[in-house]
């Protein structure tokens, strides 16, 4: 029997512990073709963040660690500042990167440390059963605006990467979403573009923002979370390139 | 050199690869001298945002397998506690300096003891120690870096330097480690050969992954995890105990300090035994694994015992669970900044009335 598709080897065979229909896994198998396409997984480091992807070491076969709430650039910049041959990463949620994390990621930014991050969005606090993150939409029910998220009361989705995007420090930052198969292919090369420019030394931080669904606490089927992303989260998170100084270069 | 220039050299000669910090005082000249000192090495100084940054950029190098260090004072050690935690989770080797200054809250930036608790009690949340050093001199200030870097790699934990605002800012005529490296207590072993850190990860190159982590969620997993960790302790405590003692035997009192405490401490028993008081003292140079040992023993004759800090009376705790009972544990202390003069200590230890005998009543304590 001809082989049409199979795992790329930064992948592990290893059972997911992720919701049917989460975005996390698709974000995972992203990364790794990335990886295994630069052929970089002999020398990259991945930082894990606290959230539901806090086991993603179970899933990439490359070298891991497991860090604090939001303190993942701050590892990342004490690895790659003392390693400057390796390529690190690290893979934060919205909690992580926007809520508690928000100092070490514009700082990260800031000195243009050479780390990528790949941000997963999708509007709540996952693991801890689905509360208001920063970048909840307003109206957004979750476990912690039962009437909805309102301006008024809770304030407005924070767009962090437009935020990150005009720090000179950080020279690629990208908005894609994982809702439709069009859309993973836009997600991919914009992951594999960060990457690479880690790979190739270039001057700073890039980062691409992955909105994702996440049925189990939006409370919808995997099919509606996914329509949900490109008919609601799209219009607060606009799908586009930030920023990308390489191509002026 | 001041002591915090003085111990920022040391850290240097016994290997550091990465120094991350955050300005606060009085430790002010430990990041200025690394800023300078670090890349002429070709080595990493990095200024955190935050202590929070720091302490986490320690644990990103450390997880790599080099050896990092950061220095604070008091409330930046308070925010580094998290990051001190998953240090001990993951097992990671760290060397972290507190030159400590007054508290709580934001307190002044007098020299002060008032962190013996939070650094010898583990400091973060879970079950966890960390080497404490509490060096007395510019001196041992230095000695003790390169053990601190040491026994960090070869029980993969935090190392930490109890140091104060004055030992930080004081002068003093210093001997930097060179040739064979000094062992802290003086003696001219060489440095101890940490093993190997198969664990670090390097990029997993013709080897399985390697992975480091704090978070064990299946059954008893953890428990496991806490019992290894105690193993690691009490081995520690075994092992690694530091501590001076000076005319013990014929005394009828001894006092108890470490830091600066003991240097003003030894001023005052020199003259008190000019004038006739039998009296000696007992220096932890380690305050974490505490010399528990040496002053249970000290206890077994019966005198009175007199602890002296800059502080409230915290590691007075630690010599009260020492003498058991056996002997009257007293103690002076000046909290907040405050620091007693030799002339202090010296009335203090005349005010006291020297035991002439144990109580006949007392039972003596049977060995277990």
């Amino acid at each position: 029997m001809k082989t049409v598709f199979k795992r790329t080897p930064t992948i592990k065979d290893y059972p997911t512990h992720y919701c049917p229909g989460c975005g996390h896994g698709i974000a995972h198998r992203l990364i790794a073709e990335a990886i295994d396409e630069l052929n970089i997984r002999h020398r990259t480091i991945g930082i894990a963040p606290v959230g539901c992807a806090v086991l993603a070491y179970n899933y990439f076969d490359v070298d891991m660690v497991e860090v604090a709430h939001g303190r993942a650039p701050a590892v990342a910049t004490g690895m790659k500042r003392t390693n400057p041959d390796k390529i690190i990463f690290s893979y934060q949620g919205d909690g992580d990167l926007a809520a508690i994390g928000t100092a070490e990621i514009i700082h990260a930014a800031h000195r243009a440390e050479k780390i990528t991050v790949i941000f997963i969005n999708n509007a709540v606090f996952g693991m801890t059963g689905g509360q208001m993150a920063p970048t909840t939409v307003l109206g957004q029910v979750t476990a912690t605006t039962p009437q909805g998220r309102t301006a008024a009361s809770e304030g407005y989705p924070l767009q962090i990467s437009e935020l990150l995007a005009i720090l000179p420090g950080a020279i690629y930052v990208e908005r894609r979403a994982l809702s439709s198969p069009g859309q993973v292919h836009k997600a991919k090369k914009a992951i594999k573009h960060a990457f690479e420019l880690q790979v190739n030394s270039a001057p700073g931080l890039s980062l691409v923002e992955l909105l994702s669904p996440c049925p189990t606490y939006w409370r919808m089927t995997p099919a509606e979370a996914m329509d949900w992303i490109e008919k609601e989260m799209t219009k607060v998170f606009p799908l586009g390139c930030l920023k990308d100084v390489s191509r002026d270069l | 050199m001041c002591g915090n220039e003085a111990l920022a050299e040391a850290a240097i000669i016994a290997g550091c690869d990465a120094y991350f910090g955050y300005p606060i005082t009085p430790q002010n000249e430990i990041p200025a001298y690394m800023s300078r000192r670090m890349p002429e090495e070709g080595r990493v100084f990095v200024q955190s945002e935050s202590e929070l940054a720091a302490i986490n950029m320690v644990f990103g190098a450390s997880a790599t397998g080099k050896r990092a260090m950061t220095s604070s004072s008091s409330p930046g050690i308070s925010l580094m506690q998290e990051g001190m935690s998953y240090l001990a989770g993951a097992e990671l080797p760290a060397v972290v300096v507190n030159v400590m200054r007054g508290g709580p809250g934001l307190g002044n930036i007098s020299p002060s003891q008032g962190d013996y608790f939070q650094a010898t009690r583990g400091g973060g949340h879970g079950d966890y120690h960390t080497i404490v050093f509490g060096p007395s001199s510019v001196q041992e200030l230095v000695d003790c870096m390169p053990l601190a870097f040491d026994l960090a790699d070869q029980y993969r934990m935090t190392a930490v330097v109890l140091a104060d605002g004055i030992l930080g800012q004081m002068m003093e005529p210093i001997r930097l480690p060179s040739g064979p490296p000094r062992r802290f207590d003086g003696e001219k072993k060489p440095r101890r050969k940490p093993p190997p850190k198969d664990w670090a990860l390097t990029g997993a190159k013709d080897r399985p992954q390697n992975i480091v982590r704090s978070l064990w969620l299946g059954e008893g997993v953890l428990e496991k995890l806490n019992y290894k960790l105690k193993a690691k302790y009490e081995q520690v405590e075994k092992s690694e105990v530091l501590c001076e003692q000076y005319k013990v035997d014929d005394a009828d009192i001894v006092v108890v300090a470490y830091g600066i405490a003991a240097r003003i401490v030894r001023g005052a028993v020199q003259k008190a035994r000019e004038g006739g008081i039998k009296i000696g003292w007992i220096r932890p140079i380690t305050l974490w694994p505490f010399p528990t040992e040496q002053i249970s023993k000290a206890a077994n004759e019966f005198r009175l015992f007199l602890t002296v800090e800059l502080s409230n009376g915290q590691m007075l705790e630690d010599v009260k669970l020492a003498v058991a009972g056996k002997a009257p544990v007293l103690f002076y202390g000046r909290p907040g900044g405050g620091v007693p003069t030799v002339d202090e200590i010296l009335d203090k230890i005349r005010q006291l009335s020297i035991p002439q005998k144990r109580p006949a009543t007392k039972r003596r304590i049977k060995k277990q």
